[in-house]
């Protein structure tokens, strides 16, 4: 299976990061507009609140940084997961 | 604000607690199912690709783009990710990239992040993967033309589905929410089209067997087929 190149894309994606666009979202906008924005409540706990390192404060930086934990995280949370559900004669 | 992607899931208080308790019942219900459908079939070359997509869509999904007036929108990838792996690694793929946004980034609530797993995860992958599967034997362009359609439509199933729940949360009025969530959703949608082509465009040259079910399954790739709807 050659997947070379293929984990580095999303590498590539997360550099990106700082480059994208601050303006409200698509829900964000229609709360706005229509007017419950006010109704969401914000989380009880913060630990990398909008996509940044909160000791590094709101850097392009802290936000490349925060996207790498977060892509890891989830590689590893669906290798350990697919792990478990391979096929057994496999194993 | 240009260093702060602001992807915005549905936050706690949005909806109302019994209609985030019942997507939290039919989305475990549907990860049940996902799990017990992939349990023992799941191929050592499939499990590195579940994460890699996983890695990818979570870093697309933190690249808001700029549509009309303001308003930005990012990449979900759920039907990506089912036409690639089948549904139901798809599935499992969009769970662990929403609640880790949720649990770890505070990107979207956790008493509706059954909403937003089903919204997002499931009804994307439903859709993906059921209009893809009809073609699947099919030439490229025929391909990657109904993944785009498909792509635009699972976005636009799932501003409808959000739409349905903040109607049934009284959070706001049907005939308001509905052609104003589907007016955005339909350019967002467009961007979800460009950007599901171009990775599968991409898995098209790289890995061609991946999205092929005939050859997948002579070469052992296992792709989705292994993990399909029967």
């Amino acid at each position: 299976m050659d997947l070379r190149g293929h984990p580095l894309i999303s590498l590539l994606v997360v550099l990106l990061a700082p480059l994208a666009s601050g303006d409200p979202d698509g829900l964000e906008r229609v709360a706005e507009d229509i007017g419950f924005l006010d109704a969401g409540m914000s989380a009880p706990y913060e630990i990398l609140p909008d996509y940044s390192i909160p000791f590094i404060g709101e850097t392009g930086f802290s936000t490349v940084l925060a996207g790498i934990v977060g892509a890891l995280v989830v590689l590893g949370i669906l290798i350990l997961v697919g792990r478990s559900l391979r096929v057994s004669s496999e194993s | 604000m240009l260093l702060s992607p602001v992807a915005l899931h549905i936050p706690d208080g949005f909806l109302t607690l019994i209609v985030s308790l019942i997507f939290w019942v039919v989305t475990l219900v549907m990860i049940g199912f996902s799990i017990s459908k992939t349990n023992k079939s799941l191929g050592e070359k499939q499990i590195p690709l579940m994460g890699i997509m996983a890695a990818f869509i979570f870093a697309a999904q933190m690249l808001n783009f700029p549509v009309a007036g303001g308003t930005s929108g990012h990449f979900l990838g759920g039907a990506l990710a089912a036409i690639v792996l089948g549904p139901w690694a798809g599935i499992l793929v969009m769970t662990a990239v929403i609640a880790v946004q949720g649990f770890l980034f505070q990107d979207g609530g956790l008493l509706v992040m059954g909403a937003n797993i089903f919204n997002m995860g499931i009804l994307t992958a439903a859709i993906g993967f059921g209009l893809y599967r009809t073609v699947s034997n099919r030439n490229t362009t025929l391909r990657l033309t109904v993944a785009g359609v498909a792509a635009w439509l699972a976005t636009m199933g799932a501003a409808l589905f959000t739409s349905l729940q903040l109607w049934l949360s009284s959070t706001s009025r049907l005939e308001i929410v509905v052609p104003t969530m589907l007016g955005v959703h339909a350019l967002i949608g467009v961007g979800e089209a460009i950007i599901t082509v171009a990775a599968m465009a991409f898995i098209e040259r790289t890995r061609p067997d991946l999205l092929s079910a005939e050859k997948s399954a002579v070469s052992g790739g296992r792709g989705w087929i292994y993990a399909g709807i029967p």
